[in-house]
């Protein structure tokens, strides 16, 4: 490699080597020097971890993190079952102008912010909201309901906050699928079910798994929605990671959780791709 | 195939029902104003290889996708076995289908490719191996089973994508064009393979193709289609032979052409002067009757077309011209030489013969040509839809 070819490597891959460092890799480290760092006193520390034992010993975190987890989870699958039908008929059913117009429809709310768009659901959802005025209306209630700050309304939240990340892959692996192998299923005696199960779900597994792990991934560290939608009590783990920040000033304690909830969330991901049998290389290949 | 079915191939939607595999009557498509398959009836035999040939656009996909049940006729019926099928969805129809890409299941394995139908009716696991297996050996790719598909070659892809649907022993063999994506050796390789599978299987296939040589070399009987219409259903020597509208003569196999008026006819023969000037001696093509002062096409193999080094050498030819050596096409036992006849200027295309004095014939020879009148085929002067 010559010197100019070099240096010209360097000067483009500066960029990005200073944002990682900068932006990620300097901050990580010095949490995680925060993370393990135990007050022993005013202005004393030791290192110890401490802080990393109150997640086990302390039932209220480890239960958070649980319930955070396996709500992510379940949003992730929701997504799933309302984004496959969508993307199906995005990629395969819908032609020409529609499909755009269609793909334009899911892109669309992307554009305002998270935070309008969490409003928009609780102008919708609250106690004197569109939905609650609608149902004294048809004379189903008789008095408001509030529909806000409950566990659905996170779920609602969340999958709606996360479609186009679903969509998206899913739609560009099922454009890719040729229709003849469909036909092909049909012809030689399958149904809609089993071309679905054996043809359609494996072709597009790549952008099921990759759609499903940036979901989960952003439901796992969504703050805005849980605790906006869901309200004081929603106990969500980065909520808990907000309090020992800011409300507790803990830096200790709420940089061990934020170092749990990457290495837990990673590991969750890691089980979750050995047990549907995929590898991270074949999904982003 | 025995002369029983030869005749049965005309005669299959009364009596000999039994005889034949697949009968469409009256089929037709529409999409919007435009009709794709126009009244379209056939039958075809039971075993044999039936092809339905034509340009791209003449409406043989749309055909052989409503014979597979993915599009539903405006009109008429299509009978499996006797039995109309026109309420059966694809997966219950008794034919199955060679997809023009293949369409072989890439997150399978080719054993999973050849069992997936299989599965689909229920068949128990170790049946399904020991079927599998089979199929793989008659198409000559035993111990292919675990493969990847991307690891198999354009030819063995074919014969398994032929496997997966014959294993499933259907009445009907359905092929669109499966040669197409092959470079032309191999492509050459598979029609004889193509025929002799389909010997070994005794399926009915019902075989699509734009390509001539494949219809001809492969089939028994062949349709010839154009614009949504069967112009002619004949074995290939009777539709290279004996065309019945000038569309299927210009279309199967080479040919020379010319425009003109009839001078004189009677039942033998046909005396018509060409637009170019020329006067030619031909017979009427069958069924044909023309009469004096009708527009004429006349059609003339180059192969029919005898060429001589001095007049002499043509005998008693009706047809006799002279000309010069334009260009030599050479291509083996098929090559050709291009003469542009001397009073006309027009350029006429014939057969090079292998042998004896034509050998070192040069452009810019002097050559005598000419053929019998009855190699000289007479149909009315058609619009621009000749080939």
């Amino acid at each position: 490699m010559s010197a100019r070819t070099k240096l010209s490597l360097i000067l483009l891959f500066a960029p990005f080597a200073l944002w990682l460092g900068v932006l990620i890799i300097i901050p990580h480290i010095d949490m995680f020097l925060v993370s393990i760092r135990e007050k022993i006193g005013i202005g004393q520390y030791r290192i110890g971890p401490a802080n990393y034992m109150a997640f086990f010993t302390e039932p209220l975190y480890w239960n958070t993190f649980m319930r955070t987890a396996l709500m992510s989870i379940a949003a992730t699958l929701l997504t799933f079952l309302i984004g496959f039908p969508v993307a199906f008929y995005i990629a395969k059913v819908a032609r020409g102008r529609l499909k755009t117009a269609l793909f334009l429809m899911v892109l669309l709310p992307f554009w305002v912010s998270e935070l309008v768009r969490t409003f928009g659901w609780m102008i919708l959802l609250r106690e004197t909201g569109v939905i609650s005025h609608v149902l004294q209306w048809l004379g189903l209630v008789h008095r408001p309901v509030e529909l806000l700050y409950n566990d659905g309304a996170i779920m609602v939240g969340l999958v709606y906050t996360s479609m186009l990340f679903m969509v998206v892959p899913l739609v560009t692996t099922l454009d890719s699928l040729d229709d003849e192998l469909i036909e092909a299923g049909y012809d030689l005696g399958g149904n809609g079910w089993s071309v679905l199960r054996e043809i359609v779900i494996p072709h597009a597994m790549p952008g099921i798994v990759s759609g499903s792990i940036v979901v989960f991934m952003l439901s796992l560290g969504n703050y805005l929605t849980p605790v906006l939608m869901g309200g004081k009590n929603s106990l969500w783990f980065t909520e808990q990671i907000y309090q020992q920040f800011i409300v507790r000033f803990n830096w200790e304690q709420g940089a061990a959780f934020g170092f749990l909830l990457l290495f837990l969330s990673s590991l969750i991901v890691w089980l979750g791709l050995k047990i549907t049998g995929q590898t991270l290389r074949e999904t982003m290949g | 195939m025995t002369t029983d079915e030869t005749l049965a191939g005309s005669a299959c939607g009364t009596a000999e029902t039994e005889a034949c595999d697949l009968e469409c009557r009256g089929v037709t498509k529409r999409f919007g104003d435009f009709v794709a398959v126009d009244d379209v009836s056939f039958t075809v035999p039971r075993g044999s290889f039936f092809s339905i040939l034509g340009p791209s656009g003449c409406g043989k996909t749309t055909l052989l996708r409503m014979i597979a049940g993915f599009l539903q006729p405006d009109a008429g019926d299509i009978l499996i076995k006797g039995r109309s099928v026109l309420d059966e969805p694809p997966n219950r129809r008794p034919v199955n289908m060679v997809f023009q890409h293949l369409a072989l299941f890439p997150m399978m394995d080719v054993a999973g490719n050849i069992g997936y139908g299989l599965r689909r009716r229920g068949v128990p696991a170790m049946e399904i191996a020991r079927k599998v297996e089979d199929a793989l050996e008659r198409v000559g790719l035993p111990g292919y089973g675990p493969k990847r598909i991307s690891q198999l070659s354009g030819g063995q892809k074919q014969r398994v994508a032929i496997a997966r649907a014959m294993v499933l022993e259907p009445d009907v063999l359905l092929l669109d064009e499966p040669l197409g994506a092959l470079d032309l050796k191999l492509r050459e390789h598979m029609k004889v393979e193509l025929k002799k599978l389909q010997n070994r299987f005794g399926t009915t296939f019902v075989y699509i193709t734009h390509d001539q040589g494949e219809a001809l070399v492969m089939s028994d009987q062949v349709a010839v289609m154009n614009r949504g219409r069967f112009e002619q259903v004949g074995p290939p020597s009777a539709l290279y032979y004996r065309p019945l509208t000038p569309f299927v003569a210009g279309f199967v196999g080479d040919t020379n052409r010319w425009r003109g008026r009839v001078l004189a006819a009677d039942a033998t023969g046909v005396k018509v002067s060409t637009d170019t000037g020329l006067t030619l001696l031909a017979v009427p093509a069958a069924g044909q009757s023309p009469s004096t002062g009708d527009d004429v096409d006349i059609f003339v193999r180059p192969e029919a077309i005898a060429l001589s080094r001095d007049e002499a050498g043509l005998g008693n030819l009706e047809n006799r011209m002279e000309g010069e050596v334009v260009s030599l096409l050479f291509n083996g036992a098929n090559s050709r030489v291009l003469v542009r006849e001397r009073d006309s200027g027009g350029e006429v295309d014939i057969a090079l013969p292998q042998a004896g004095e034509m050998h070192e014939l040069k452009p810019g020879a002097h050559v005598h040509f000419g053929w019998r009148a009855d190699q000289a085929l007479c149909f009315p002067a058609s619009g621009g839809d000749g080939a």
